[in-house]
């Protein structure tokens, strides 16, 4: 391999500095997780991620996570839309706002859902007597992964349409295309990868999610525990290998994810000629 | 390499007549977005402010002067004084080190740098409890035997000292430095990349150190990028619950942040405090995202200008 040419100075500083810094808090501690996960042995580890209650969290954290992270990229498609091509009032604070779920704290999110969807809440007490209930439920479990989602689709997809060239969609319309087949025809391909990928991206953010949804779900064995809350109880039990256990498919279910929207972001990334 | 990543979306050209909507659509289209920001972005904020305000000033007054509340804003702003000028460092040298030079391993670096934004806060957490716990590789250490503290004489130096990581203000900093690392790098890499590093070579050629290059240079490019990065990493440090949770222990009066104060709050009657707390947070939440616009407009001009000027 030739040797590469550094210009600048600081390769050396900088590289070693940053290796050390990500040694020192990543691999040392999550080698240590690696270790501890089979600490127990392999069948405590199996009982462990096998074990009933374990499984039906599965069901919420990646089950639940999904819904809400298609819900979001309907929505985050139009957001997006709406966002990059459309002048109104009031445009700008709301683009501002898309960015709410990354910069509030998750249980200042979490109490504030709650107290809407509670039995008393301002949308609660409207949905009561049609028998709806969303709060220490499975159905405010996907809202507050819905809000925490929220950002992903419409940050991904939103610098695409901006950089769609409008060209396109006039020899669609001059070819007598409607404005719905230019959509779906022109517009949608061109948008698919970028929407799969902010789907995963908020399907990823939301598998792992803890804070926001520890208050709406109220945390019923069975039905709304979530994976990281039995994190936290098999801690408290000293049972370290069995949160290590969960800890360790938590980052497998992450894994798979961050590769599959690694691979769809670089087909975007082709598509657009940027690769 | 040059555009995989774009740092800040450049505003598009209005469309013409052929390619737009019809104003039914374009109206039905805006009002579902209004709805969905509404329900899901603006009422929670307008729920926090209308039950922090609920029981007057004379209850948020009482709020603030509680020790328990005293405290847990205390370890919240320590906690965030050590995490942030430490993650700020870091993020400098990686993105320096990741946008001016090329070598094996480069990509590889870049996503073990995403890496906190992927896995579950809480686990962000458990791998510091496993290593200083009870249970943990370094346990024997902090929780030692009595055999322990007769052979082993680091045992009895952190025994001596009281040192303590685990459900003490170490573990929440280690914790909270862990979860935000990323932000202040993820902030500085798009953009630097994005401006290249043509200023920082002449400077160089004409006889500047690496020191004079960087805060000359370098810092007054990157200075908007820099300070929505730092404000985002503080922004989530003072918000961490998750891993926090796992490591801290809820003392109250020693391990509780605000977020973990406002659990312990929320849980008591009447738990308009916890809205009051929350309410305080919401509002650094607001002045994130109000800088983070600010320093959107500030660097696309500034890029715009370079590409100007490179013309």
């Amino acid at each position: 391999m030739a040797r590469p040419r550094h210009i600048l100075p600081g390769f050396k500083l900088t590289l070693g500095y940053t290796l050390l810094y990500l040694s020192l808090i990543v691999l040392i501690p999550f080698s240590g997780l690696f270790l501890k996960t089979f600490s127990g042995g392999w069948a405590h580890f199996f009982q462990t991620i096998t074990d009933p209650r374990v499984v039906s969290s599965y069901y919420v954290s990646f089950g639940i996570s999904f819904a809400a992270a298609l819900v979001n990229g309907f929505f985050g498609v139009i957001a997006a839309w709406v966002l990059a091509r459309y002048e109104f009032p009031g445009r700008k604070i709301l683009d501002a706002m898309v960015d709410l779920p990354f910069a509030l704290p998750t249980a200042v999110a979490g109490i504030a859902l709650t107290t809407i969807y509670a039995r008393n809440g301002i949308i609660g007490a409207h949905l009561e007597p049609y028998g709806i209930k969303v709060a220490y439920t499975q159905l405010g479990v996907f809202v507050a992964l819905t809000f925490i989602g929220l950002p992903f689709v419409v940050r991904t997809v939103q610098p695409v349409i901006q950089d769609l060239s409008v060209d396109v969609e006039e020899v669609a319309a001059t070819l007598g295309a409607n404005r719905w087949q230019t959509f779906q025809r022109v517009i949608f391909p061109a948008l698919l990868p970028s929407i799969l990928t902010g789907i995963m991206l908020a399907y990823g953010r939301a598998v792992g999610e803890f804070g926001s949804v520890v208050f709406i779900s109220g945390n019923l064995p069975f039905k709304t525990e979530i994976t990281p809350l039995l994190i936290i109880m098999k801690l408290d039990q000293y049972d370290y290998s069995g949160g290590a256990a969960l800890g360790f498919v938590l980052m497998v279910g992450a894994f798979i994810i961050l590769l599959i929207s690694n691979v769809l972001q670089s087909w975007d990334h082709k598509r657009r000629g940027l690769a | 390499m040059a555009g995989t990543l774009t740092p800040f979306p450049t505003k598009a050209a209005p469309p013409r007549r052929a390619t737009a909507e019809s104003p039914v659509i374009k109206t039905v289209l805006v009002s579902l977005v209004l709805v969905f920001f509404g329900l899901f972005l603006v009422l929670p904020l307008f729920v926090i402010f209308h039950e922090a305000f609920s029981r007057g000033w004379e209850f948020i007054l009482k709020t603030f002067e509680d020790r328990a509340t005293v405290h847990s804003i205390q370890l919240t702003l320590i906690t965030a004084l050590i995490a942030v000028p430490l993650n700020t460092v870091f993020g400098l040298a990686a993105a320096w080190l990741v946008t001016r030079f090329k070598f094996p391993g480069r990509s590889l670096l870049i996503s073990l740098i995403d890496l906190p934004l992927w896995i579950s806060p809480v686990v962000g957490g458990l791998i510091y409890v496993l290593v200083f716990g009870r249970q943990g590789w370094l346990g024997p250490l902090f929780f030692p035997s009595d055999e322990m503290l007769q052979t082993s004489f680091l045992a009895r130096f952190i025994y001596e000292h009281n040192i303590k990581v685990i459900f003490a203000l170490p573990g929440i900093v280690l914790a909270t430095t862990f979860v935000t690392f990323p932000f202040v790098a993820r902030g500085l890499i798009p953009l630097m990349q994005a401006q290249g590093h043509k200023e920082e070579e002449a400077a160089m050629t004409l006889g500047a150190s690496g020191w004079q290059i960087f805060t000359r240079v370098t810092l007054p490019k990157i200075k908007w990028g820099l300070i929505y990065g730092i404000i985002l990493c503080n922004a989530r440090a003072m918000g961490e619950f998750g891993a926090v949770s796992v490591v801290s222990g809820h003392i109250r009066n020693q391990t509780n942040t605000m977020p973990l104060h406002i659990e312990i709050l929320y849980n008591e009657y009447p738990n308009t405090g916890a809205f009051v707390i929350a309410a305080l947070l919401s509002v650094l939440a607001l002045v994130t995202l109000f800088i983070k616009t600010y320093a959107e407009w500030r660097a696309e001009r500034q890029l715009r200008a370079a590409a100007e000027s490179a013309e």
